[in-house]
């Protein structure tokens, strides 16, 4: 037990981001309305990006922002300044994010304008009529 | 139905959680993601590219084939969302 | 101003004036903030997607607090068409014409061939000129999602 609890405060943003993944998951999954299963994309997104920028952190590191002329003149030490790649790689990722959510609500549209609903079932009703 | 996701999500949430047992602890300077690639990017950025921002550096300069297809990307899904809504004026 | 008064005026269901002019003080401010952001990425935090997001978000804020119609009328389709494609063009072209010039696909200090400023500043350079591409082309995208979004593709009224 105290085994379990110790690695449950060393590691709880894991533990967090997977509890948020699990909740985008079962929306995704289980609900039968189109807009929820978008939204739990979202929020499965959501904690990917997170998960992500926390590998990122070094304890007592700064922001990836330096200044010029120091560096240039005595170097940078590695430990002071946070991993900058998951941060470049996020940007992109939530960038995509954005464009998938927005063509998924443009099908959605599409989707409501041509059978008047958004429940799976009834659409796939009016599918196999 | 619901008690089936519910066991999907249950089994998958588990497994990511018994995954988590092998990463590094939060903030570890010494972790995987921080001694193999990120190191020459912060050495050498700003020496190389004059730019004090290390992720504009990272994202414009080295990265710049992903950015730019990132760019297409979006691109792509105006286009994708403007064919699939638009309707002809009447 | 003028236009946007009148507008307000002919707006068969009245909202908040309070709303309408916060919305014109603020929008001119946003949009210089949005430039700010892009322009100055080297230096702080920003780059073209952020700056880029902030300068669509300014459009989408007069689309709401007016009507759609308002937005294309400062912000026609036409001219949100062309930025956009010029952004994409811009960022796909600078790396056809370093591999034009001889270097590697995007590697900018070949650009040094045309212009000597030396290969470092052209890196930094280069950068610079990719960011307002993408700048561009992240504004013009998300006005059009909104755009077609809001009055789902007809371009009508909106929300």
């Amino acid at each position: 037990m105290e085994g379990i609890l110790a690695e449950i405060v060393a590691k709880y943003n894991y533990w967090l981001y997977v509890v948020l993944m699990m909740i985008g998951f079962y929306a995704m999954i289980g609900k039968r309305n189109l807009v929820k299963k978008l939204l739990g994309m979202n929020i499965f997104q959501t904690a990917i990006i997170l998960f992500f920028v926390s590998t990122g952190v070094k304890r007592g590191g700064g922001i990836p922002i330096l200044d010029k002329y120091k560096v240039l003149e005595h170097g940078v030490d590695v430990a002071q300044v946070v991993n900058p790649l998951p941060h470049v790689l996020m940007l992109t990722a939530i960038v995509v994010a954005v464009s998938i959510t927005g063509v998924a609500l443009a099908i959605l549209q599409r989707i409501y304008r041509e059978y008047g609903t958004l429940e799976e079932d009834e659409i796939l009703e009016k599918v196999g009529e | 139905m619901k008690n089936l996701a519910l066991l999907a999500t249950l089994v998958t949430g588990a497994i990511l959680l018994y995954g988590t047992k092998d990463f590094a602890p939060w903030g570890d300077p010494g972790s995987p993601a921080a001694t193999h690639l990120s190191p020459y990017y912060i050495e050498n950025a700003v020496e190389q590219t004059h730019v004090p921002n290390l992720v504009t550096a990272v994202l414009g300069d080295y990265r710049g084939y992903d950015t730019m297809f990132e760019t297409v990307v979006i691109y792509c899904a105006g286009m994708a969302v403007v064919s699939v809504l638009r309707r002809p004026k009447r | 101003m003028k236009r946007l008064q009148e507008r307000a005026q002919n707006r068969p269901t009245g909202e908040s004036p309070i709303i309408r002019m916060a919305v014109r003080v603020m929008i001119p401010f946003i949009q210089l903030f949005g430039l700010y952001v892009i322009v100055h990425g080297h230096y702080s935090p920003g780059g073209g997607f952020q700056g880029g997001v902030i300068l669509g978000a300014s459009f989408i804020l007069m689309a709401l607090a007016f009507d759609l119609k308002t937005t294309t009328d400062y912000f026609s389709e036409k001219a949100n068409a062309i930025l956009g494609n010029a952004g994409a063009l811009i960022f796909t072209g600078l790396g056809a014409l370093t591999a034009i010039l001889g270097g590697l696909w995007l590697d900018y200090s070949a650009l040094d061939r045309i212009i000597p400023l030396g290969p470092i500043e052209w890196r930094s350079m280069g950068i610079f000129l990719v960011e307002v591409g993408v700048g561009l082309a992240v504004m013009s995208i998300m006005v059009s999602l909104y755009w077609d979004l809001a009055s789902g593709g007809d371009m009508d009224e909106g929300l």
